[in-house]
């Protein structure tokens, strides 16, 4: 078993708030990605028991949605935003910037694979362009420098 | 950080300070009044035909008559209903939901109340976009509180009503702000938008009648049923009274949150309260409503800030989201990062999105770079044309239009492209 029994508690507390048991997939993966990094395919077949559904339908909403992983990740995400306010604000200049100063690969990753580095669409922060996000953590009004301190600081 | 706006008004006044994110702080200025009094005193009937009276027009980017959505929930029907308040706020340049559930989720959830009230909904499910973990957990909070003082639960307030509301996470879609994706997503599936009719009201949420609103819609309820219809009719213009939340974003010198009357003309936001372009340059266009609404040109910007003036312009408030580029912008990169964005969010559903969005960004690209041939430009016009109006939702129209807006008013901006084989614009933002 992937998904441990604590997990599973949760999983059916959340159940229980919607009518149906899958209205609880999408807060499901959250938590059992928060738990285990990314949904492999035998946790999906694990959630798919759970909630009586096919092993294929936990995949494809793994799939469609940005925030859900279906492979390991690097221990961090940076994630600039490069939507059009942003960028009229010198996001992308931050961008390169910051993949310059950690030297990360085509795909955004650090050498050490500890970060990944990756843009994202508008994060509703557009007064404060321009700015990246860090896991949950939103870092607002940065320039370049602010934004490598950032990075460097990470463990 | 506190995020406060630079204007404030109604909605907004209370944002700076932080007793106010709390259930007493929020009561201290008369939170929760309202409610008791739907509740308790007015006909379920009653309170709908009131928002309906106010003219109250849904914040989410629509402009629909919140009044009359609420009255589409079917009579004598058995089954349980729901409301549904869309947080899933993405449109880039759109900020004011975040701001809004940061600094006042107990405002918004008495707004909840009073709606729930007046559909007869049992549940609310507060869909809030995934990334906004932060404004997610101070509405857990609100909640949390609310709950603990009986205003939420069996009995609300003593009444006998019994309302519930449950907070969902989405996971990065933006098609989820489409309220039928995000009825799709809130039951665990892929936020893919369904077919209308049937609408939310007869099918929504898990097949029950459902309204949807959004977080700002929620947020004016209160007000209205404590200061009045006539009160609210005073701010505005005729056709669309109250205030909103204009978030101004790029080449400002203050870009911020105002929250000022529909009716407010552009060029007062731009110049007065955001204070102009810094660096004395001038501005080129601004987006006025989110990156869906078309753009207006440095000459426009003496339009009042409600729809039935920016529709005279070919284009709409939207989510309020005003973006200003001045005169250094290439407006062909702006088309690369808007027909980027709309190719990558299509979900995929409908051939004219799925392959339109696709083909326009491929050609914006090939224009940007120098490659683009004169023809171009009227192609892109005719694979807009043919995304408009004709898929499932409206996702493709709000792809269709920026970049017709930007044709229309820096048609020439492409033809230097074209014919200079380079971009002319050496000061623009960089891609």
């Amino acid at each position: 078993m992937v998904i441990g029994e604590e997990v599973r508690v949760e999983i059916r507390d959340l159940m229980s708030r919607y009518p149906t048991k899958r209205g609880a997939l999408l807060p499901a993966l959250h938590r059992v990605q928060r738990e285990l990094g990314h949904i492999a395919s035998d946790t999906a077949g694990e959630l798919a028991e759970l909630f009586e559904i096919r092993p294929i339908e936990v995949m494809e909403v793994v799939s469609f949605y940005n925030m859900f992983h279906a492979t390991p990740q690097p221990a961090h995400h940076v994630y600039v935003c490069t939507n059009l306010p942003c960028s009229l604000r010198g996001a992308r200049g931050m961008f390169k910037g910051l993949a310059t100063h950690l030297g990360v690969d085509e795909r955004g990753n650090s050498e050490d694979g500890r970060i990944h580095l990756g843009h994202e669409e508008c994060l509703g922060a557009c007064a404060y362009a321009p700015m990246l996000r860090i896991g949950e953590h939103y870092h607002e009004n940065l320039d370049l420098e602010a934004a490598k301190r950032l990075v460097d600081e990470l463990d | 950080m506190l995020k406060v706006p630079y204007v404030t008004n109604y909605l907004s006044e209370h944002f700076a300070d932080d007793a106010f994110t709390t259930l007493e702080g929020y009561e201290r200025e008369g939170g929760y009044t309202a409610a008791r009094r739907a509740i308790h005193e007015m006909e379920p009937a009653a309170v709908i035909e009131l928002i309906k009276d106010s003219g109250l027009q849904g914040r989410g980017g629509a402009g629909f008559s919140t009044g009359l959505k609420w009255s589409f929930m079917p009579d004598d029907d058995e089954r349980p209903r729901y409301l549904v308040c869309n947080a899933d706020e993405s449109e880039p340049g759109s900020f004011k939901d975040r701001i809004l559930l940061e600094r006042g989720s107990h405002q918004m959830l008495e707004g909840i109340l009073i709606a729930a009230y007046a559909v007869g909904a049992e549940k609310t499910f507060v869909y809030v976009r995934g990334e906004y973990a932060y404004p997610a957990d101070c509405l857990e909070r609100a909640l949390r509180e609310a709950r603990a003082k009986g205003y939420l639960g069996e009995n609300v307030m003593g009444s006998g009503f019994s309302h519930e509301v449950v907070v969902t996470r989405g996971a990065g879609a933006y098609i989820c702000g489409e309220e039928t994706g995000l009825l799709e997503s809130l039951e665990g599936k892929k936020g893919q938008p369904r077919k209308k009719p049937p609408f939310p009201a007869q099918y929504g949420a898990f097949g029950m009648p459902t309204t949807v609103n959004n977080v700002e819609t929620f947020s004016h309820v209160p007000h209205i049923l404590r200061r009045g219809v006539d009160w609210f009719k005073g701010i505005g213009t005729e056709k669309s009274p109250g205030t909103t939340l204009f978030g101004i974003s790029g080449h400002v010198a203050r870009p911020g949150l105002f929250e000022l009357p529909l009716g407010t003309p552009l060029s007062e936001i731009v110049f007065e309260h955001a204070g102009g372009v810094p660096g004395g340059r001038k501005v080129k266009g601004v987006i006025p409503g989110g990156m869906s609404m078309p753009i207006l040109p440095a000459g426009e910007l003496d339009v009042p800030m409600a729809n039935e003036f920016l529709r005279e312009r070919k284009t709409m408030l939207g989510t309020g989201g005003v973006m200003v580029m001045d005169e250094t912008t290439c407006m062909v990169r702006a088309a690369c990062v808007i027909t980027y964005f709309f190719r990558d969010e299509s979900c995929g559903q409908c051939t004219q999105c799925r392959e339109g969005t696709g083909w326009m960004e491929k050609m914006v690209r090939r224009i940007e770079r120098g490659g683009g041939e004169e023809r171009d430009l009227d192609i892109l016009l005719d694979v807009a044309g043919k995304m408009e109006g004709h898929t499932i939702c409206a996702f493709s129209d709000a792809a269709a239009w920026p970049v017709q807006g930007l044709l229309r008013h820096f048609r020439e901006d492409f033809e230097r492209h074209v014919h200079d084989g380079k971009c002319p614009f050496p000061a623009s933002f960089e891609l």
